[in-house]
């Protein structure tokens, strides 16, 4: 799948391992139940690691390990489903998760500006999307009325000087 | 009333032009109708059983007078010459063409109105009390409240894909005219301990299929806590509501299934820890800011009852009973709140012609302070009419047809778009409400028989909130022919209660009949100028079944 971060096309160089799969030599990308079940295991192998959230996985238990995480990634089961777009928040706002978070699942391109406006700085594009989409989709919002994750002036602050 | 600064004039045009940009190229292939509903969906724009069709959003119902002849001019040029006022103070055209969106999304814009999130599973077009700013008995306006939360619920990127349609509803005042109990979040302007004005929030209210009362969970909240409360509501629904589920994934549902206390419990929490890590911070001059908008139009200092009125009231008859019944009393001395019925018998209910909109606006720029109000039971409202202009501005309504003396009485019905419009639809509405409004076309019979709301559904899913009608009348097909299951004692007032279904449902050629049964029992039953409501909560639903069912 193509990954965009930080603005590019970058090469992924996370593996997405299955449950019952042998771990891969490099970084890899674990489920969450995956992750709890070998914990410090994967610790132990002091490689870049990534978890993987499903939507109803929320991400308050990973508060206290978030140091342990170059990726976390957050599934859109369907783009319809919002569910993500808290986690990202909590992470960003609330647990102060500085890694990359990932959206990954069915991530279009109509859906970006909300995904980068909660905290998502990467994303697995299911759709055809060339860069000038991506920032397209991105710019298409001159103001926004409610801060989020992605420290955009609000219009509030730019009414009051905030 | 409000107007758009920069900032709000920017994010509607960007808006255009994006949708511009999507209709394009949905055109041309590159994202498929799955995908692109949602995004039409959230532009207000519904395929429809015949034909597309557009939802612009009247934010809590206000219009001003270039703003209405815009519509007008909407209807004229892209429709077949009129408009659809809605349950949700907007309004609908039924006959657009797809192409010609981006056109009209811009017309909209150049007035400073939108289409935004009157569709799709998100925040849709807040609604309020249609006496706003005019009525006696308001704690503060719920316009400036209304439009606090427009701002802070447009393109939410949290909130944007939501388990289902989130709506809101505001009132100012403890007489309830906005429904607010019905609605996903209801919030009611209250004083608070401190003696400012301060917020109770219901939440998980609503009609549809599983139809609930909304519960109190958050008590006199404070004005600067006001949207970062919303917003742990909002996020505790968004986490943790249904997914799997279309017909359980409304917040009421939530609610239901933990319980109001941890449903409190959790906004608490949540409230509690986004007070430290990210509160909506609503500066207490953006509060004012948005306040001098509804500041008090400059009212002339007047008497109540002036010669002119008495004089027109004793001349015509016609006119008085327009003005008893239509006129509502207004907080300022010398004025009246004028109630427009677009709801004439033999019409469709909510329906106005292009003409009838400029004919409005009009009025209200020279009687009524260029303002119009749209109401949740689909008529419109000149708020500020000193009482000295009530005759002449009455003689233009009649003369057009919308001086109807029928506000709240049998014939003023909510009627949703049913079978005829709808593609959801099992049953058709419209025929039936005007099968009914029809029978009791007689002015004296509809005055006798009082306060009474009839409100017709075409499906389960109560556009026509048939479940707070005092009779609610339910549209269903039974392989392939319309039935209609008549409920009774519904209310969407300060005491809100759901209809009781009141047995087996009528066919088509029944239905008219059987209203009329149940009005015969509440005449023979009603005490000391009781309402139909009264009535009926007294005697309950055993004497009504009895007389409809007695023939079988």
């Amino acid at each position: 799948m193509p990954l965009i971060k930080d603005g590019a096309f970058v090469e992924d160089r996370f593996t997405y391992v299955e449950d019952d799969a042998p771990l891969p030599e490099g970084a890899v990308i674990v489920s969450f139940t995956r992750w709890q079940d070998e914990k410090d295991a994967l610790i132990a192998r002091g490689t870049p690691l990534g978890v993987k959230l499903l939507s109803g996985e929320e991400p308050a238990p990973l508060k206290g390990d978030l140091d342990k995480f170059d990726v976390i990634a957050l599934d859109f089961p369907m783009f319809k489903n919002g569910r993500a777009y808290s986690y990202a928040r909590l992470l960003r706002s609330r647990y102060g998760y500085k890694g990359e978070v990932r959206a990954t699942g069915d991530v279009l391109r109509d859906q970006l500006f909300f995904m980068a406006r909660c905290g998502f700085d990467a994303f697995e594009v299911s759709q055809r999307i060339t860069l000038d989409a991506f920032k397209e989709a991105l710019g298409e919002m001159s103001v926004v009325y409610q801060p989020a994750s992605d420290g955009r002036k609000t219009v509030l602050e730019a009414r009051h000087g905030g | 009333m409000y107007r758009y600064d920069e900032f709000d004039h920017a994010l509607v045009q960007d808006r255009v032009k994006q949708f511009s940009g999507q209709v394009a190229r949905r055109l041309a292939g590159e994202i498929t109708e799955d995908e692109f509903k949602p995004l039409r969906l959230m532009n207000g724009v519904y395929l429809q059983l015949h034909a597309y069709m557009l939802r612009v959003a009247v934010p809590y119902g206000m219009v001003s007078s270039r703003q209405m002849r815009m519509l007008a001019h909407i209807a004229r040029k892209y429709d077949k010459g009129y408009g659809h006022f809605t349950t949700r103070q907007n309004i609908q055209y039924n006959w657009p063409a797809l192409k010609d969106i981006p056109a009209i999304l811009d017309d909209l814009a150049s007035v400073e109105m939108h289409a935004l999130q009157t569709s799709g599973n998100c925040i849709r077009n807040v609604t309020s009390d249609q006496f706003a700013g005019a009525a006696s008995d308001e704690v503060e306006d719920p316009r400036i409240w209304s439009e606090i939360i427009r701002q802070w619920s447009t393109l939410h990127p949290e909130f944007s894909y939501l388990p289902r349609k989130f709506k809101f509803a505001v009132t100012g005042s403890p007489k309830d005219r906005a429904a607010i109990r019905v609605h996903d979040i209801g919030i009611e302007v209250v004083t608070g301990d401190d003696g400012r004005a301060a917020f109770d929030v219901y939440v998980g209210g609503g009609q549809g299929r599983t139809p609930m009362v909304g519960k109190l969970i958050g008590k006199s909240i404070s004005q600067e806590n006001l949207l970062t409360y919303l917003e742990a509501v909002m996020r505790v629904y968004n986490m943790h509501g249904r997914r799997d589920h279309l017909f359980k994934s409304r917040i009421k549902i939530l609610v239901h299934t933990i319980g109001a206390d941890e449903m409190r419990r959790q906004v608490e929490e949540e409230f509690a820890a986004m007070e430290k890590d990210g509160p909506v911070v609503l500066p207490q001059a953006e509060i004012d800011r948005i306040s001098a908008y509804f500041a008090a139009p400059a009212y002339e200092k007047l008497e109540d009852g002036p010669a002119e009125l008495e004089a027109a009231k004793k001349e015509n008859s016609s006119f008085a009973r327009w003005v008893k019944q239509n006129v509502a009393a207004h907080k300022v001395p010398g004025y009246a709140i004028a109630n427009i019925s677009l709801k004439p018998i033999g019409g469709v209910a909510g329906d106005a012609t292009a003409e009838q909109m400029d004919v409005v606006a009009d009025l209200a720029e020279t009687y009524s302070f260029d303002e119009v109000r749209v109401t949740h039971e689909q008529n419109l409202v000149l708020a500020h009419v000193a009482q000295k202009d009530l005759y002449t501005v009455w003689q233009q309504l009649e003369a057009n047809g919308m001086a109807t003396p029928n506000l709240g009485l049998i014939t003023d019905q909510i009627v949703c778009p049913g079978l005829d419009y709808c593609a959801l639809a099992n049953a058709r509405s419209i025929p039936i409400g005007q099968a009914i409004a029809q029978k009791f076309e007689d002015l004296d019979r509809q005055h006798d028989i009082g306060e009474l709301k009839i409100k017709i559904s075409g499906c389960i899913n109560a556009c026509g909130h048939h479940h707070v009608g005092h009779i609610g009348i339910l549209g269903v097909d039974k392989k392939g022919t319309e039935f209609y299951q008549i409920s009774l004692g519904g209310s969407s007032d300060e005491n809100t209660s759901l209809g009781d279904i009141v047995g087996p449902a009528f066919t088509e050629d029944k239905i008219v009949g059987a209203v009329e049964n149940i009005v015969e029992t509440y005449l023979g039953e009603r005490q000391n100028g009781e309402r139909f409501l009264d009535t009926y909560r007294r005697i309950g639903i055993k004497p009504f079944k009895e007389k409809l069912y007695a023939a079988d």
